[in-house]
């Protein structure tokens, strides 16, 4: 192995317009290691990510691979030099089979037969080599998301990366895929690949690097050997003051069932049942989580309780009544008090392409403070985003700057201000810290807690075990659209949770 | 920060990203001039000249571009709740069916009630014929551009049929209606600018090209002022999160489309109520299609519909007296001038915007 580092990064700097997404950074990281990258969403990590894989240039700085300066001004350019990389929203086309996705773009001449049969024992022995079992023949739109991710991953290796670059990978991952996915990194490591990490995710850069980069504001803060550093450490630079990571909560008396479900079905569209037999009872004043792996009905729940799908059977009662159909309806929920923090900020709670103004009166655009009659009044809507903005510390606080350029955290502090200022009686909350950095996911933590202190009934959806653990009063797990068991917070511990999330029923133990 | 497609300054993307497309455009148009053996130069001053170098010229001019508006706008209303009407010729043709019937079934109105009748079934007959499609779209899943082309057709031999058969001119071997009340016809503009001193040539203008002006200011105001147009955007944009904010993409599809086919009406007002003062086969004559353009290149904002407008005025009036001139450049050349200019401005606007980028970007890092 040779002693110059795999990648060395000098004084790149980067702006758009006025934003310095990018000053002056500096970057060196050795051959056959795990590094890690960690900043705050806007930090300015995938600018540099995508200056080093030749989607943007940089306007000042130089790019060494393997000790030698390098132009990389294409993602062909970025192939030829070894590096691979792994996007967060994968790049490949569904209908296609894994083997056909692997040649993409490689397919070695007009005629596919002989680039698919290279391609196919090519796969066999990276399969191999790594322990990445994968049907060649497997159409890639029915892999599970952490099979698609291998399938990102052989891309890569098939055209040869020596680095491989993975940008919040396990975002769209269960713990266990996760797990699997640093199993394969160490693998690749002990091969003499490279690999770069980035994630927000302090506990998988401790799990997993051998050293990590830390960004803020574009500029890099700290470079540490993984072992040296702590979660504490690496959050406080990050941010740049210290973080509480824990969630401060007191006990509360919990009031009277708010919001009960009884009974709830649900079919999508193909007629498989989603939810069944579904009961569920929601308390002033509680946070009641939702534990269970994506795609196990939790997403169909909150979606039926917002009244934007309809069960197949059941019931809802809201404040004791029945909601009948008319009333299972969006706009007339928020108005009886039950408001809805969509798990999707981007496919549904918000319209990015709008201003940030607009989106912060979405589903409220009828309400007549905003104008008058038919007319809406774009002073008052801006005087309206820009009082929510402040208290919700949304920043940049420019309520005409398109939605699109907020970072995650602030995107989703729209959201929640839009939904909280109102005063709920129940608040349906669908992941609300996904993509989110970490001051801000401190910021709504306290949020939550604060409404359900102010006896707000919250029922919290999210992938995130801990969150779910560290804010709920009461843990409701799901498995194929059941619930299967029921937990007081405090007495839930991870096992037991995973064991009912993965079906194993109380009765069946 | 993603590899986004590349995001301008509002101005360039208003201004200036058109400009250098239309310069383009004429550029191309340039050479084919140049290929059939003529001056492009001296081509260029003589549509001008034709089209701006005379009070009737301009007359001609903005009589062109009222139907430009008009239908320009129908396209760009749709375009906001993501639709792409391409029906604005079979929607002006029962918009003027509509009127037709108002006109002939009413000759007791006052012209101060039969001109306001006759313009609000106009937009009757358009927005029917329009909703058609969009509630077939809402409710029955079949897609607007398909259901809108085809009842361009079925517009089309409709107009035949009640021409021939039901409203058409007693004993005339012609496919029109009598002539309208002489109350529900519109001012040609000459007659209507005389009272203030202005002595204008006789030109198709009238005062529909006041309600084009008028439909401009509405349409903004409806698009970016309303609650129902803060509804067709955000259905057009992210139909998901509408159904999240309790609009129903559905609703809105059907009235959005009823709204771009009451617009397309307005070609009507203009050739029926404005110039011709009856009905006539085929007065559409391919402005619904050019609407397109119109919009595309007006990027769906009422000002760009204005100017795009305005500048496919200009080519049809001034390709007129070009074709007249030189005998070579024919009307299929203006044509040809047109499609290019569609071309640039609609399909390659991708291909100018980076180039408008980096020179921005460069500019600024110097």
């Amino acid at each position: 192995m040779s002693s110059a580092p795999a990648i060395e990064l000098v004084g790149i700097s980067k702006r758009f317009g006025p934003v310095a997404a990018n000053r002056d950074v500096s970057l060196s990281v050795a051959a056959g290691s795990i590094h890690g990258i960690v900043g705050e969403n806007g930090a300015g990590k995938s600018t540099l990510m995508s200056i080093l894989y030749g989607f943007y240039e940089a306007d000042a700085g130089e790019i060494r691979i393997a000790g030698a300066p390098r132009r990389i001004r294409s993602s062909a350019d970025a192939i030829a030099a070894g590096i691979g990389m792994v996007h967060q929203h994968f790049m490949l086309v569904e209908t296609l089979s894994v083997v056909e996705n692997v040649v993409l773009g490689a397919e070695g001449g007009a005629f596919l037969k002989g680039g698919i049969g290279k391609a196919r024992g090519a796969l066999a022995k990276l399969s191999q080599d790594y322990g990445l079992a994968i049907d060649p023949d497997a159409i890639v739109g029915e892999l599970s998301v952490g099979l698609q991710q291998r399938v990102e991953i052989l891309k890569a290796l098939y055209r040869g990366a020596e680095i491989l670059i993975l940008d919040e990978p396990t975002a769209v991952l269960t713990p266990a895929e996760a797990d699997q996915l640093f199993a394969l990194l160490r693998a690749l490591k002990a091969q003499g690949k490279t690999v770069i990490l980035i994630t927000h995710k302090l506990r998988e850069i401790m799990d997993v690097t051998d050293r990590v980069s830390v960004m803020r504001r574009g500029e890099m803060v700290a470079h540490v050997a993984t072992a040296e550093t702590s979660p504490p450490a690496l959050a406080e630079a990050m941010v740049g003051r210290r973080v509480l990571l824990r969630v401060e909560k007191e006990p509360r008396e919990r009031g009277a069932p708010v919001l009960e479900a009884v009974g709830l079905s649900c079919r999508d569209g193909r007629g498989t049942e989603t939810l069944k037999d579904v009961n569920l009872t929601l308390h002033a004043g509680e946070i009641v989580g939702i534990a269970g792996v994506a795609g196990n009905g939790q997403s169909e729940l909150l979606e039926v309780l917002a009244g934007l799908i309809q069960p197949s059977r059941g019931v809802v009662r809201l404040g004791g009544q029945i909601l009948a159909a008319a009333d299972r309806h969006p706009a007339r929920l928020r108005d009886l008090g039950l408001m809805h923090i969509p798990e999707d900020r981007h496919r549904s709670g918000l319209v990015t392409a709008f201003s940030a103004a607009e989106n912060a009166i979405l589903g409220y655009q009828h309400d007549p403070a905003f104008g008058s009659g038919p007319l809406l009044s774009p002073a008052r809507i801006e005087a309206h985003a820009r009082e929510a903005f402040a208290a919700y510390d949304v920043r940049p606080p420019d309520p005409a700057l398109k939605t699109a350029k907020f970072s995650g955290g602030n995107q989703q502090k729209i959201v929640l201000a839009r939904e909280i200022e109102r005063g709920p009686k129940v608040l349906l909350v669908g992941q609300p810290t996904r993509g989110v950095d970490i001051g801000a996911i401190e910021f709504i933590h306290r949020r939550l807690v604060a409404l359900r202190d102010a006896g707000v009934a919250i029922l919290l959806v999210s992938v995130e075990l801990e969150e779910v653990m560290a804010l709920s009063d009461r843990i409701i797990a799901m498995c194929g659209g059941r619930i299967t068991g029921e937990r007081v917070a405090e007495a839930a511990d991870e096992r037991d949770l995973g064991l009912l999330m993965a079906g194993v029923t109380d009765e069946a133990a | 920060m993603s590899a986004a497609p590349v995001e301008l300054p509002r101005w360039a993307d208003i201004a200036l990203v058109p400009l250098v497309s239309v310069i383009a455009a004429l550029l191309v148009a340039g050479l084919v001039v140049v290929g059939i053996g003529e001056n492009p130069l001296e081509a260029t001053a003589l549509l001008l000249r034709g089209a701006l170098g005379s009070a009737e010229g301009i007359g001609f001019t903005l009589y062109y571009a009222t139907n430009f508006i008009f239908t320009g706008l129908a396209v760009a209303v749709a375009f906001h709740a993501g639709l792409f009407n391409i029906g604005g010729e079979g929607q002006a043709t029962v918009a003027g069916i509509a009127m037709a019937i108002v006109c002939l079934a009413l000759p007791m109105l006052p012209g101060f009630l039969a001109v306001p009748f006759a313009i609000l079934g106009a937009a009757a007959g358009g927005a029917l014929w329009a909703f058609i499609p969009g509630w077939l779209q809402a409710r029955r899943g079949s897609h607007v551009v398909i259901t809108t082309i085809m009842l361009n057709f079925v517009a089309a031999t409709l107009i035949v049929y009640l021409l021939r058969e039901v409203i058409g001119k007693p004993g005339s071997m012609q496919p029109e209606t009598p002539d309208f009340p002489a109350g529900a016809i519109l001012t040609p503009m000459h007659q209507l600018l005389a009272p203030l001193g202005l002595k204008l040539p006789a030109s198709p203008l009238n005062s529909a090209f006041f309600l084009a002006l008028m439909a401009l200011v509405a349409v903004w105001l409806l698009i970016w002022r309303t609650r129902l147009g803060y509804a067709i955007r955000t259905v057009g944009a992210n139909p998901r999160a509408a159904a999240y904010a309790g609009i129903s993409p559905a609703a809105v599809t059907m009235v959005a489309m009823a709204i771009s086919g009451a617009l397309a009406g307005g070609l009507a007002v203009n050739e029926a109520l404005g110039v011709q003062h009856r009905l006539v086969l085929d007065f559409t004559a391919g402005y619904g299609f050019v609407g397109i353009a119109v919009a595309l290149m007006g990027r769906g904002h009422p000002a760009g519909v204005g100017l795009a407008a305005l500048l496919f005025g200009v080519l049809y009036q001034g390709g007129a007296e070009l074709s007249f001139d030189k005998p070579a450049i024919t009307r299929d050349m203006v044509v040809v001038i047109g499609g290019v200019l569609v071309l640039f401005a609609g399909a390659l606007d991708g291909l100018f915007r980076r180039l408008v980028a980096s020179v921005l970007g460069m500019g600024r890092a110097s």
